[in-house]
């Protein structure tokens, strides 16, 4: 099992969960992805469209400012 | 699909948006449409005939796609992907090679292939297959269907 992370802050619709779509499907089940996201649109969206494809959404927490980790399990 | 810049952007943000949410997503290129999907990016005299061949070349390949309104000679496409990259939004190309990477179907054209006297040879190894209109309706049936 290993921990990957992804940075997304920079990115936009639809990049956020696309990129975090093709690392997902790189991925082993049970791997762990950390994502790096901006609150609004990333924030709002990409928690949701995961746990829709089964992932499972460990945990979200505010890194600072409107920087936030969403922690995913595949 | 038709062959504007603009009208490929919301084509292929859509479709890898689409596609990273699970959708299935087939496209359907027709006449300048298939200046996406032509294995030449830029101008080139390809297709069998001198007029098809004339007409390929002023349409050119993907990094020709002029712009709806305001291109200004073709200038505003590269100013715009400029202005996209500056505002860190992904460009035309990256929303292309995520569509494919995660497996949006590319359907091109019979009829309009036949006309510019394109074969399959001329396309993208990625186009899965060449098809008439009855043939993509099945395929798109029960789906929403889009024209862009």
């Amino acid at each position: 099992m290993s921990r990957i992370n992804l940075d997304i802050t920079k990115d936009h619709c639809p990049m956020t969960f696309v990129k975090t779509k093709l690392q997902l499907e790189r991925m082993d089940e049970g791997d762990i992805l950390e994502i790096l996201l901006t609150a609004g649109e990333p924030l709002e969206n990409v928690p949701r469209t995961v746990t829709e494809q089964g992932f499972q959404v460990l945990e979200t927490l505010q890194v600072k400012g409107d920087i936030y980790k969403v922690v995913i399990k595949k | 699909m038709s062959g504007d810049f603009d009208k490929a952007i919301a084509v292929f943000t859509l479709a890898s948006g689409a596609a990273a949410v699970n959708y299935e997503v087939n496209l359907f290129f027709t006449f300048w449409g298939l200046n996406n999907i032509k294995k030449n990016k830029g101008r080139g005299f390809i297709g069998k005939g001198v007029l098809a061949r004339f007409f390929n070349f002023l349409l050119g390949g993907r990094n020709n796609l002029p712009l709806s309104r305001l291109n200004f000679a073709g200038a505003s496409p590269g100013l715009m992907t400029n202005l996209m990259k500056s505002r860190n939004v992904a460009t035309l190309p990256e929303l292309f090679q995520a569509s494919i990477a995660l497996g949006v179907n590319f359907y091109a054209c019979e009829m309009a292939m036949h006309v510019l006297g394109l074969t399959r040879d001329d396309l993208i190894p990625e186009v899965k297959d060449v098809l008439g209109v009855a043939t993509f309706l099945e395929l798109s049936k029960g789906g929403q269907t889009l024209f862009i």
